[in-house]
């Protein structure tokens, strides 16, 4: 879901689908009566449900078991869930939990399950399940951790249950809660603070709220016999035979033979309380007693340490395996799916993404087969220090989401505590899917009893960073050691990585781990790896690529491109760019294609109001030197900035030679210009200016004329100095040649005479006139009215964005002897305007 | 002096003039290869290996032989531990503010500092078509930022080379790769860097065309990505932070485990390329409309 975020266009969608809420249809609350109370007091316990009914009715039913510590609240979002997909949920909180009465037996037959058979029971009088006979409704069983334990149990000892989810449960609760990863060994190493944090959960006040002032007991809500089984346990390490019973009673490997429905099994990678050999001992434990049952393994990256995020998946893969087995919904494979997380590292808002991997047949924890690695080192002693501190710290229960993929990368070992062996650099990537195994020789110079060691493998990389896969470590506990060493072979922790090529493997046998009893009193251990070789198990996997694939995006993203140039391509101004086009409007009449310059009723009205041109209209005919006049203001450099191109007309327009101007026209090829000023690349020299701005004027095959022009420009071997080194007259005479390069049929020249001495503007003076008598054509705008006289034939006069008066020279001055051009401008624009005549 | 005009050739209305071979990309490099900005952007980024392998070699914690850098992710104190990554590290350093600033520079200064000294206008008159100009500007100074990436990968490699040696890349998450493995990674890496300078580029283009001040062309747009970047650190926005451009900045980290994970980096180029796209489209369709006042 998050990767979808990625794109803006796609969160537009997202946002658009998710808007609606959903219409819910909301629970029956229901009280309905379990078994009996205690061994001793027959009267039923109560229990709280609610009835989930989907909107087709008579639907299948779902029975859904909450986890240790919840309620059939906390399970309340999965049956909405399930609810719409059309079951018809019975969420209810276990005895001992939420608003249902009784005390905590972990699910004892007697009680709990016993209590899960009455609510079966019940779901055969509901006329809207679905029912395959007689008190026999169509149901299956839902729960992760203390329910799914609850869902196995119930699906053994009750034949009506039809298909079982189960999640990250136990399979035996003695290994689970006494840990030992040796084989043939006895009673493990107690996971103390899981059992302690269980504990505790099970001491607060029914309703939960631990600031409610109550009675405070030993044993909260706990049935005595369970509470005098963990007392035991926490202060001695040992287990009664009374609390063995109670224990296999309260474990699915009691009744596993037995289990017909068909089971999806769920183990989480990130679990050191219920590990993947739970779940591994469950789905093994069926298929061996009944090969004829559906069972799916699933290897998830979620567990009671925390892990990543895989609660969409598994939802959904609990709901279609449910669909198929009680609504004939579509069949679910039974291959084996695991999740190997890696992908991103740098995401701080998932720990890693997750590819899920697949093969058609369940491996079980030792894989498809096996392969040494070597893994070397010498003989080591450790140390088992006095009263079990300082501890290492792995796995950290409780700490949920924290400790999934920091233990895996923090976890180090104490010094003087762990011995480590250590493999060669890996040749090429190694997958390990399941439990490493490893034999180990351990001796002790006198005599220990209860001997607790932790073994596990890390991947070591380049820089000696020691990585302990999801922070799993293998308990072991050995009765007896002495002086002769003892081999035992220890089952390491299943765990899903990949180690890089480059990286080595490590075997790492510590003495402490925080997280389980330790023995009180201090010990020196030697170990040594007999074998030098850890098994490490393989199976071919495929990745099942639920995802899009990551082509996918550059793929959507490249048409997305497309669609944004094609709508630029199509938003582009309908004239003058690139080739001329044929284009009845702009193209020249036979007659007007010898004016150089037509204005018609030209207006600019600029963004906020001001209009500079308004309404200008005149002709500049061949052959003449024109000039532009016109008080400040009065619109001339704007009326010259659309003949250039540079601003589009409101209203009216440019024909050059007959071809209307836009932006880009071909026709503006024909004009050169210099209009306020000159421009140029100050850090080049004025040649190469020159040179590079023809060349960027794509006039192919013409004659720049670049001697002539810098004659005119007159800086001699200025020239090739840098423009920035230059003085204002000295840019302005640049300008100009820049504006004749290539003898364009129009001069467009702005103020040509700023910054020139009096002898430059005698020979522009004549320049003009010459380029004039080629039959090209001049226009200059200048304030220097006496100027303009000696120099233009013809005069253009605005005034407030108008043309005022347009005629030659001699026919302004006709009958004012005496006048000067001066003069008759002061008179035509009226007083209140002064001429700056500098 | 007299001054000789040749004589009006026959009338031939604009013949020889050829919208498609105005201001050319050959041209503009010419026009641009000289300035002082651009060799500075090129001695900068041979610059940034030099003054590191210097601090690594004669700084004050150079005793220890290994890492001034710590954390979850060790690349700055692998720095040392060959060319290969010597270059991974200079391109960690360098996608981080320098890499994002010189791209600005080279697309936010084109055509402001053209306005800026007027030559745009002469430009459009000569006449460059407005899209052309844009689209010239546009791929010269992707030239550049390449160059630059580049230039800053190969510098890094070759002083990387003589200072610690060949060895090939370690990877900071896990693993050491063989030489062609190393040659791969890098050059993904590279890309991938390559493309998320495309957003920066694209904002200060877009300034650049709407303004007459290169500097503030290429200021917003570094301002706009320091400020994304914040923005990316604030856990409160959660996923929303996904819509940000720069929240892919790191992608290329992906690349550097046992195998490449494309999936990030495949959001983060593809978020780069059309951002990039739509802000050079609206910088186009500006520049269509724009009055010419400088």
């Amino acid at each position: 879901m998050r990767r979808w975020l990625g794109s803006a266009a796609v969160v537009v969608i997202v946002a658009l689908t998710v808007a609606p809420a959903r219409a819910e249809v909301s629970p029956e609350a229901l009280q309905l009566p379990g078994a009996a109370t205690s061994a001793t007091d027959p009267s039923p316990v109560t229990l709280s449900a609610d009835l989930y009914l989907p909107t087709q009715v008579p639907a299948p039913a779902v029975v859904l078991a909450h986890g240790f510590g919840g309620s059939k609240a906390a399970v309340a979002e999965e049956a909405a869930y399930l609810q719409e997909r059309g079951f018809a949920v019975l969420a209810y909180s276990a005895r001992g939990f939420g608003e249902s009465t009784g005390l905590i037996s972990m699910n004892s037959p007697q009680f709990e399950v016993a209590d899960a058979r009455r609510i079966v029971d019940y779901l055969s009088e509901r006329p809207e399940i679905v029912q395959d006979g007689a008190g026999d409704p169509r149901v299956g069983v839902s729960g992760g951790s203390y329910g799914g334990a609850l869902a196995l149990l119930l699906a053994g000892y009750d034949d009506r249950i039809d298909a079982v989810v189960a999640d990250i449960t136990w399979n035996d609760l003695e290994s689970s809660l006494f840990g030992q990863s040796a084989r043939g060994a006895g009673l493990g190493v107690l996971k103390q603070l899981w059992t302690g944090f269980f504990f505790s959960a099970g001491l607060l006040p029914s309703g939960g709220n631990p600031l409610a002032p109550g009675p405070v007991t030993e044993c909260g809500r706990f049935s005595p016999e369970w509470c005098a089984a963990y007392t035991e346990a926490a202060t001695t390490g040992t287990v009664s035979p009374a609390a063995a019973e109670l224990m296999a009673a309260s474990s699915p490997a009691s009744v596993s033979n037995s289990i017909t429905a068909p089971t999806l099994i769920g183990g989480g990678q990130s679990d050191s309380l219920f590990p993947l050999a739970q779940a591994n001992a469950n789905a093994e434990q069926i298929s061996a007693a009944n090969p004829d049952v559906p069972v799916k393994v699933v290897w998830h990256a979620e567990g009671h340490d925390g892990g990543v995020d895989e609660t969409e998946r598994l939802r959904a893969l609990g709901a279609d395996w449910l669909s198929a087995y009680l609504a004939d919904g579509p069949a679910v494979s039974t291959a084996f799916e695991v999740s190997e997380v890696s992908g991103s590292a740098v995401s701080d808002r998932a720990a890693g993404t997750v590819d899920v991997l697949s093969t058609p047949d369940y491996p079980g924890l030792y894989g498809q087969g096996q392969r040494p690695i070597p893994v070397r080192g010498p003989t080591q002693q450790v140390l088992a220090p006095a009263g079990g501190v300082p501890a290492a710290v792995t796995a950290l229960p409780g700490a949920g989401g924290l400790a999934g993929l920091a233990s895996s990368v923090l976890a180090l070992p104490l010094p003087g505590q762990s011995a480590g062996f250590l493999s060669e650099p890996l040749a090429e990537p190694l997958q390990v899917i399941g439990s490493p195994r490893v034999r180990l020789q351990v001796s002790s110079d006198r005599p220990v009893r209860d001997a607790v060691l932790f073994a596990s493998l890390r991947i070591a990389d380049a820089s000696q960073r020691q990585i302990l896969p999801n922070g799993l470590v293998a308990p072991i506990r050995l009765a007896e050691i002495g002086p002769e060493p003892v081999t035992v072979e220890v089952d390491l922790p299943a765990i899903v990585t990949e180690a890089a090529a480059g990286d080595r493997l490590a075997v790492v046998v510590a003495t402490t781990d925080q997280a389980y009893r330790l023995p009180e009193g201090p010990a020196v251990y030697t170990v040594s790896l007999p074998d030098g070789e850890v098994f490490v198990p393989q199976v071919d996997v495929v990745s099942t690529a639920t995802e899009a694939p990551a082509w996918l995006w550059p793929l959507g993203g490249l048409v997305l491109v497309l669609v944004i140039a094609v709508v630029t391509w199509l938003l582009r101004p309908r004239h003058g760019d690139d080739e001329p086009r044929p284009d009845a409007s702009a193209g020249p009449s036979a007659a007007a294609a010898d004016v150089p310059i037509s204005v018609r009723g030209l207006v600019k009205r600029f963004k906020g109001g001001l209009t500079a041109v308004d309404g200008a209209t005149f002709t500049v005919p061949p052959g003449v030197v024109l000039g532009l006049l016109g008080p400040n203001g009065a619109g001339k450099t704007t009326t010259m900035r659309m003949i250039m191109g540079l601003i589009r007309p409101t209203d009216g327009e440019v024909r050059v030679f007959g071809q209307r101007i836009l932006p880009g026209s071909a026709a503006l090829a024909r004009i050169g210009s210099f209009v306020e000023g000159p421009g140029f690349l100050p850090y080049l020299s004025g040649r190469r200016n020159l040179e590079l701005y023809w060349k960027a004027s794509g006039r192919v095959g013409q004659e720049p004329y670049f001697d002539g022009v810098l004659e005119i420009a007159g800086l001699g071997s200025a020239v090739d100095r840098k423009v920035k080194t230059y003085s204002q007259g000295m840019r302005q005479r640049l300008g100009l040649a820049q504006a004749m390069l290539g003898m364009p049929d129009v001069l467009l020249l702005d103020e040509p005479t700023n910054g020139l001495d009096p002898p430059q503007i005698r020979e522009m003076r004549d320049v003009l006139h010459a380029y004039a008598a080629t039959g090209r054509t001049v226009i200059i705008s200048s304030h220097l009215l006496s100027e303009v006289e000696q120099t233009c034939s013809h005069v253009v006069v605005m005034n407030r964005g108008q043309v005022i008066a347009e005629g030659t020279v001699a026919e302004f001055m006709r009958g004012r002897t005496g006048q000067r051009l001066e003069d008759v401008f002061l008179e035509m624009v009226g007083e209140g305007h002064t001429v700056v005549s500098s | 002096m007299s001054v000789h005009i040749p004589a009006r050739p026959p009338a031939d209305a604009g013949a020889g003039y050829r919208a498609g071979k105005t201001l050319t990309v050959r041209v503009e490099l010419a026009r641009q290869i000289r300035r002082k900005r651009t060799l500075v952007a090129f001695l900068l980024v041979i610059a940034l290996p030099l003054i590191v392998v210097a601090a690594v070699k004669f700084g004050p914690s150079s005793g220890g032989g290994g890492g001034f850098g710590d954390g979850d992710l060790d690349l700055v104190g692998l720095a040392t531990a060959g060319a290969w990554n010597f270059t991974l590290t200079m391109l960690f350093f360098g996608s981080g503010f320098l890499l994002t600033v010189l791209a600005a520079l080279f697309l936010g200064d084109t055509v402001a500092s053209e306005a800026n000294w007027s030559s745009l206008r002469y430009l459009l008159a000569a006449p460059v078509p407005r899209r052309r100009l844009l689209r010239t500007k546009v791929i010269v100074g992707l030239i550049f930022t390449v160059a630059v990436l580049l230039t800053l990968v190969v510098a890094s490699f070759l002083i990387g080379l003589v200072a610690f040696g060949s060895e090939t890349l370690t990877s900071p998450l896990s693993g050491t790769f063989g030489t062609g493995e190393s040659l791969q990674r890098i050059a993904v890496i590279t890309a991938y860097i390559g493309l998320t300078m495309l957003f920066p580029a694209g904002i200060a283009f877009l300034i650049s065309v709407l303004t007459d001040v290169p500097l503030a062309a290429v200021g917003s747009a570094v301002i706009i990505t320091i400020v994304f970047g914040i923005l990316d650190r604030i856990e409160a926005l959660g996923d929303l932070r996904r819509l940000l451009p720069t929240d892919y900045g790191a992608a290329w980290l992906d690349a550097l485990g046992s195998q490449i994970a494309w999936g990030e980096m495949a959001i983060g180029a593809t978020y780069n390329v059309v951002i990039f796209t739509v802000l050079i489209a609206i910088a186009f369709v500006r520049f269509d409309r724009k009055d010419i006042l400088s």
